[in-house]
Formats: structure tokens, C-alpha cells, sequence
């Protein structure tokens, strides 16, 4: 999809830890090849929501949702979560490459363990996706070294790879610039610039100035609920809703 | 509702102060002034010229300092709005503080022409513009943005009395040539009056866009 028609989208999505609810009927629209980052303070359910987005949330026990979430108009709970996560994939806040294995192992393990054997095939995408990740000039002289000789930024990137490797359409990124210095965080914001052209991005930041340079829209939400969602230059200047305008000028959070 | 970080809050505060001493500042100016046209005080006129530079050292000052804020703070919606717009605010001051001394100039050279028929219009056309600025700088103490807009409404009348101030000295220096510079002082003297006027209007603007994020200059709604 290359319209910006949307290409996720959540309804009256509600998720609950045990008997605390997280989400509160959250409804929101992802559009295709662009790039959403969600915003709010801790515990206001960002990660939750898109963990909801590719089924993660309810791999952990006690963890359940309800509502409805859609992928290209689809619900997501008529799908295989394991088919649904190569199409939906995810980059974590801690860089979390195979520890035992080398670099372009790592870009490759999604596909080997979906069979995929032919070792120059593997070659191949292996380097596209470091291409695509922008990793490739730094690594191509040490393909076979371990993923963890990697410096952290360097890991994230070999993690943004490895999703790109099982062809995903839509990519979670929960803070995935956290742990990382302002030269590799930047390195990480020019791949999202570059990626959307290809990818639907939905961003979690605790960083404002992240969320106003790398996204097109943006989504404050507090308390389970989602607040506003709107244009990013629009939010970032002239938000609609006052919880978002105290948060964001730094009057709560 | 005020910021969690005490230090910037102030760094605020400390921004609208230095707005409100550079307002305070330009609009005695402008009251002197008047007062310097129609009692013909070039010895106030003098005055006023002398204070031009303390608002120019203010504009500095408030510039520099909104840079730092911008840098250093990334300010965000309302904030940015205001940071921004302090910027503008302190051009519009400063360029009033510039005409406010265009026209003490002229009052000081008129003091030494024959006195002419004392103008109906301009003493009127020169407290509007001074009205118009006052209720400016009330609508960014007060955050009022009725008030900005009835700044905005009040330029035409302004603009009036210009062109009628214009027609009556015409009118004057043709009846008698002998008064040709007087009467091209007092019409630079109303356009001057008529750019504060314009600067007022600026003000309100700006006003409008810090408390609402609408940006209404050039007839834009």
C-alpha cells in the first residue's frame, strides 16, 4: 500500500494485565508508509497498544484484549500470530541481536528457520537487508563475526535488518533509540526517513524531539486512552487537546 | 498549569518581563511624542530621540535570549508560539521606537517653520495609533484575544484619517506654497503614525497566533 490509505488500524481496542485494564477503547488509524510515533508518559499504554498490533500482548500469561485490529481491513485474530509477526515485525527498545551467532546468521535466522536452505539465496538477502538497514558498508568485511562484537547502534540496526529479512509490511519500533548515543540514534532516524517508502512504521518514544523529527503523525495517549492523534506538525504546534499541549510543553509526564 | 521544570518556567516569566519593559518603553515614547507634535516640545522630542537606544540594546538582549531558549529548551506548541512570537513582537516595538524618533525628527524641524493652521487630523489619527498599540500590548498582558482583534479593526480608521490628513494639507500648500515644507513634514509625520499604527496591527496579530496557533496576517482567517 502506497496511498497513505490506512494499513492498521485499532477499534475500541481494550487490553488487560490480570484485572488492570491498559488500553482503554482505543481506536486509531495507522497509514500505510508513513510514520506514526506514539508519545505519553509511562504507563499510559503505548507499548501495549502496539504489542496488541501484532499479537504480542497476549503471549503473556494473564495478559487478554478486545476490540478489533485490523491489518489491510483484516482482523488479526483471524490470522496465524506466527504468520502475522513476519508480516508485523518488531525492534525493541535493548538491541537483542543471537548472542551466539554471527552477523549474517542473525539477518537470516527468520528465514532459515522457515526453511529457506540455499546459502547463496540467504547470502543475497542477507546483504539487502544490511543495504536496507543501513548496516552493510560497516559489516561486509565481517559477515561471520559474532552479532554482539557489534557496537549498540550498530546492533539495533542488525536488529531492524533481521525483521526486514522475513518481508514484513508493517514494523513496530518499541524506543528502539533508548540505549543508544545521539550519532547512533540519528543514524537509526535517517533509516526510518528511508524505510517508510517501503514500510508502515508505528513508533514508540519517550523522546518528543524523536517523535517531531522522524514521524508524520503523531498520537498522544494518557491513561490507557488516546488522547489525540493528528498531523505531527500540527501536534507538535498546535495541539488540539490541552492534555496534550501540558504534556508535550512539559507540564505533567 | 505551570512547567514541571522550575528553571525554564522562569526563563518564561523572565521573557514575557523583558517584553512588557520594551512595550512599557515604546509606548511612553509614543506618548511623549504626541506630546512633542502638538505642544511643538522639541525639547521632548529631543527626549524621546535619546531613548531609541535602550529600546534597540532591549531588542538585542530579547532576541539573543529567545535563540537560547529555542536552542537550548526545544520548545514545544505554546511555548514555541510564544518564544517565537516574542521575537516579532520585540521587531514590531523596536520599529515604532525608530518611527517615534522619524517623527520628533520632523517635530524638531517644524518647531523652527512658521506655525501653520494647527491640523484637525493628526492629533486624532496620532492617539489612535497610540490607542491601538496600547490595546496591543494589554491583549499580550491579559492573553485576550478580543481585544487583539479590535486592534485589527481599528487600522482602517487609521488608514482614514491619513488620507484625510493628506487631502488637508494639499489643500493647505496649495492655497499658500510658503508652507509646502511644513505641510510635507506634517504628511511624513502621519505616514509615520500610520506605519505604528501598522505595527500595532502586527502586534495584535502576533497576539492571536501565541494564544489560538491561527495565523491571520495578510487577510488570512
Amino acid at each position: 500500500m502506497d496511498d497513505h490509505g490506512q494499513k492498521l488500524s485499532t477499534q475500541h481496542l481494550q487490553a488487560w494485565f490480570g484485572a488492570h485494564l491498559a488500553l482503554k477503547e482505543v481506536s486509531i488509524d495507522i497509514p500505510g508508509n508513513r510514520v506514526t510515533a506514539i508519545i505519553g508518559p509511562s504507563g499510559c499504554g503505548k507499548s501495549t497498544l502496539i504489542r496488541c498490533m501484532n499479537r504480542m500482548h497476549e503471549t503473556i500469561p494473564s495478559a487478554r484484549a478486545a476490540g478489533a485490529v485490523l491489518l489491510d481491513g483484516r482482523s488479526i485474530y483471524q490470522q496465524d500470530p506466527v504468520q502475522l509477526r513476519r508480516q508485523v515485525g518488531m525492534i525493541f527498545q535493548k538491541p537483542n541481536p543471537f548472542p551466539t551467532m554471527s552477523i549474517i546468521d542473525n539477518v537470516t535466522a527468520g528465514l532459515r528457520l522457515n526453511g529457506l536452505r540455499d546459502r547463496r539465496r540467504l547470502e543475497e538477502i542477507a546483504a539487502q537487508c544490511l543495504q536496507k538497514a543501513a548496516l552493510w558498508e560497516e559489516v561486509k568485511d565481517k559477515l561471520r563475526y559474532p552479532g554482539a562484537g557489534l557496537s549498540g547502534g550498530q546492533q539495533q540496526r542488525l536488529c531492524i535488518a533481521r525483521a526486514l529479512a522475513v518481508n514484513p509490511e508493517v514494523l513496530l519500533m518499541d524506543e528502539p533509540c533508548s540505549a543508544l548515543d545521539p550519532i547512533s540514534t540519528s543514524k537509526i532516524e535517517e533509516l526510518i526517513h528511508e524505510l517508510r517508502a517501503h514500510y508502515t512504521i508505528v513508533l514508540v518514544t519517550h523522546n518528543m524531539q524523536q517523535a517531531a523529527r522522524a514521524s508524520d503523525q503523531t498520537a498522544f495517549m494518557y491513561m490507557g486512552r488516546l488522547v489525540e492523534c493528528g498531523e505531527t506538525r500540527q501536534v507538535f504546534t498546535t495541539p488540539k487537546a490541552q492534555q496534550t499541549e501540558d504534556y508535550i510543553t512539559g507540564r505533567f509526564g | 498549569m505551570p512547567h514541571i521544570d522550575q528553571q525554564f518556567e522562569g526563563e518564561l516569566q523572565h521573557l514575557k518581563q523583558e517584553i512588557l519593559r520594551a512595550g512599557s518603553l515604546v509606548e511612553g515614547m509614543i506618548a511623549r511624542t504626541i506630546q512633542a507634535l502638538v505642544e511643538r516640545e522639541a525639547a521632548v522630542a529631543r527626549d524621546v530621540i535619546a531613548q531609541d537606544p535602550s529600546v534597540d540594546q532591549l531588542q538585542v538582549e530579547i532576541d539573543t535570549f529567545c535563540l537560547q531558549l529555542l536552542a537550548l529548551r526545544q520548545p514545544t506548541a505554546s511555548d514555541l508560539r510564544f518564544i517565537t512570537i516574542g521575537m516579532r513582537i520585540t521587531t514590531d516595538l523596536e520599529r515604532i521606537g525608530d518611527l517615534a524618533v522619524n517623527i520628533c525628527e520632523q517635530v524638531i524641524h517644524l518647531q523652527r517653520d512658521p506655525l501653520l493652521k494647527p491640523s484637525a487630523v493628526l492629533p486624532k489619527m496620532a492617539m489612535a495609533a497610540q490607542e491601538m498599540l496600547k490595546r496591543a500590548l494589554d491583549a499580550f498582558v491579559h492573553r485576550d484575544v478580543s481585544r487583539a482583534q479590535g486592534v485589527c479593526t481599528t487600522d482602517d480608521i487609521v488608514d482614514r484619517f491619513c488620507t484625510e490628513h493628506y487631502a488637508e494639507q494639499v489643500s493647505g500648500m496649495q492655497a499658500d506654497p510658503g508652507t509646502i515644507e511644513a505641510g510635507m513634514r506634517y504628511i511624513l509625520v502621519a505616514l509615520h503614525c500610520e506605519r505604528v499604527a501598522d505595527h500595532a496591527t502586527n502586534i495584535a496579530e502576533e497576539v492571536i497566533f501565541m494564544l489560538q496557533g491561527k495565523d491571520i496576517r495578510h487577510g488570512r482567517v
